[in-house]
C-alpha cells in the first residue's frame, strides 16, 4: 500500500520536474495578487497588518485553484489514468498520493512563500510564523478537497471556470480557520484552537477526500 | 406485503410515473393554492402587529418557510441522488435535477426577503453574520451542482457527477454552518424550536407553518412537473414517449 503511495508520488513529482514553468508560474500568480492588494488599498502599514492574513489566505486558495486542473488532465489525456483504475490496487489510494504529490508541488511552495510575502504587509514575528503554520497545517486539505472538484469537471466543457464554482465554496472553512488563526494571534488570543480545527479539517480532508473522488474519476471514465 | 414492494419500484421507471406525476400535480397545486391564500390572510389580515417590529414583521411568513425549505431541498436532493448512486435508477437523478432550480429559488428569496426585512430592523441591508453567509454558500452549492449538471451533455453522467457533488455538499453543510458560526454571530436565535414553545404569537406561528406548507406543495408541484419535461426529453427515443406524443398530436 505504502509503496503504491510511494510510487505514484514519485512518479508525479518527477513529471512535474520536467515541467516546471507550471510551478512556477502558480507561484508567481501568488506572489502577483498578494502584491496588488496594497496597490489597491493603499500602503498604510496598520490596514495592511489587518488585511494580510485574509489576502495571503484568499492568494493562496487562488493559486491552489489554478493548478488543480493539471492534477487529472494530463493522465486523462494520454489514457493513463484508465490504466490507473484498471490497475487491481484501490483507485483511492492512487489518488491520495497524486493528492500529496499536488500539495508538494502546489501547497508547499505557497506556505515557503507566505513569511517573505508577509513581511511585505508588516506582519510582526509571531503572526508570520502562525501564519506559515497555518498554511502549512491548511494546504493540503485545499489539495484533497479541490481533487474532488478536479475529478467531477475532468474533461467538462469549461472546465477551469467550473472548477472554482465547485470548489472555493468547499474552501470557505479552511479559509476562516486559516486566517482566524493569524488574527487570533495578532489580538493576543493565541492561535490553539483555529489551528485544531485547521489540522482537524486537513485530516478529514485529506483521509475522505480520495474516495469521492475515486468515484468522480471512474464516472468520468465511463 | 410483497405486493407493496413491488409496488415501489413499480413507480421509479419513468414510464410508469410520468401519469403517475401527471396525476399527481394538480393536487399539489390546489393544496398549495388552499395554503398560501389561508396562511396569507392570517399572516397579513388576522395576526396582530407585532410590538417591536411593528408591519415590518410579516416579511416572516415568506422569509422562514424558504429558509426552511431551501435547506430541506438540499437534504431531499442529496438523498436523491445517493439512491441513483446506490440504485443506478434512472428517476433518481431526474429527481434531484429537478429539485435543484426550486432549491436554488428558495435560496434567493430567503436572502432577498432577509435583506428586506433587515434594512428596517438592523439598519442595513446586509451583514456578514454566520446564518447569511452559511445560506449564501447554499446558495453558491446549488449553483455549483446547476452549472455541473449543464456542463456535462451526457445525462447519465451529468446525474451521477451531480450527485456525487450533492453528497460532498451534504458532509461540508454542518462544518460550513459551524465554522462561519463560530466566525461571527449576530443574527437572532431561532424563534421556532422543537425543544420549547416559540416565542411568538399563535396566530402568527399559525400563518407560517400554513405558508410553510404552501412552499411545500408549491416545491413539490413544480418539480414533478419538472421532472416530468426532463423525462420526455431524456426518454424521447422510448417508445412510450413516441407513444404519448403521438396520441397527444
Amino acid at each position: 500500500m505504502l509503496i503504491l503511495i510511494r510510487a505514484v508520488i514519485g512518479r508525479d513529482l518527477r513529471l512535474a520536474m520536467r515541467r516546471q514553468a507550471d510551478i512556477v508560474a502558480a507561484m508567481f500568480f501568488f506572489i502577483i495578487v498578494v502584491s496588488l492588494f496594497p496597490l489597491g488599498v493603499g500602503p498604510e502599514p496598520d490596514q495592511l497588518r489587518k488585511l494580510a492574513p485574509g489576502v495571503l489566505w484568499v492568494a493562496a486558495l487562488l493559486a491552489t485553484m489554478l493548478s488543480l486542473p493539471r492534477l487529472f488532465a494530463e493522465d486523462h489525456r494520454d489514457g493513463t489514468l484508465e490504466q490507473l483504475a484498471l490497475a487491481p490496487q484501490p483507485l483511492g489510494l492512487v489518488v491520495l498520493g497524486k493528492v500529496i504529490a499536488h500539495w508538494l508541488v502546489a501547497g508547499l511552495p505557497l506556505v515557503l512563500l507566505a513569511p517573505v510575502l508577509g513581511i511585505q504587509f508588516d506582519l510582526a514575528g509571531d503572526a508570520l510564523a502562525v501564519l506559515t503554520l497555518s498554511l502549512l497545517i491548511g494546504t493540503p486539505a485545499l489539495s484533497g478537497i479541490g481533487a474532488i472538484g478536479a475529478a467531477l469537471t475532468l474533461g467538462v466543457r469549461g472546465g477551469g471556470v467550473l472548477l472554482s464554482l465547485l470548489v472555493l465554496p468547499l474552501y470557505i472553512p479552511v479559509l476562516i480557520f486559516g486566517a482566524g488563526a493569524v488574527d487570533a494571534t495578532v489580538s493576543g488570543l493565541g492561535p490553539q484552537a483555529h489551528l485544531s480545527l485547521l489540522g482537524a479539517l486537513a485530516l478529514g480532508g485529506v483521509f475522505f477526500a480520495p474516495w469521492p473522488t475515486a468515484a468522480a474519476l471512474r464516472v468520468a471514465l465511463e | 406485503m410483497s405486493n407493496r414492494v413491488i409496488n415501489w419500484f413499480r413507480y421509479a421507471s419513468p414510464q410508469t410515473f410520468y401519469p403517475l406525476a401527471g396525476r399527481l400535480i394538480p393536487w399539489f397545486w390546489a393544496l398549495a393554492a388552499i395554503f398560501g391564500v389561508a396562511g396569507l390572510t392570517i399572516g397579513f389580515l388576522v395576526a396582530p402587529t407585532d410590538a417591536q417590529q411593528g408591519e415590518g414583521y410579516r416579511i416572516i411568513f415568506l422569509h422562514v418557510p424558504a429558509s426552511w425549505m431551501s435547506m430541506f431541498i438540499y437534504l431531499v436532493m442529496a438523498f436523491w441522488a445517493a439512491m441513483g448512486l446506490a440504485f443506478n435508477t434512472r428517476l433518481s437523478g431526474m429527481m434531484a435535477s429537478a429539485l435543484a432550480p426550486t432549491g436554488a429559488l428558495f435560496a434567493f428569496l430567503s436572502l432577498w426577503t432577509g435583506a428586506l426585512w433587515g434594512k428596517p430592523m438592523w439598519g442595513t441591508w446586509w451583514v456578514w453574520d454566520a446564518r447569511l453567509t452559511s445560506e449564501l454558500i447554499l446558495l453558491f452549492l446549488y449553483i455549483g451542482f446547476i452549472a455541473l449538471q449543464a456542463a456535462i451533455d451526457d445525462p447519465r453522467r451529468a446525474d451521477k457527477a451531480g450527485a456525487i457533488l450533492a453528497l460532498v455538499g451534504v458532509v461540508n453543510i454542518p462544518i460550513i454552518y459551524f465554522s462561519v458560526k463560530w466566525w461571527n454571530t449576530l443574527h437572532q436565535g431561532a424563534s421556532v424550536s422543537l425543544t420549547k414553545a416559540p416565542s411568538m404569537a399563535a396566530l402568527m406561528l399559525w400563518g407560517m407553518l400554513l405558508c410553510a406548507l404552501a412552499c411545500w406543495m408549491y416545491s413539490i408541484a413544480i418539480a414533478l412537473m419538472r421532472v416530468r419535461t426532463i423525462m420526455l426529453e431524456r426518454e424521447r427515443h422510448t417508445d412510450w414517449v413516441r407513444a404519448l406524443l403521438a396520441e397527444k398530436e
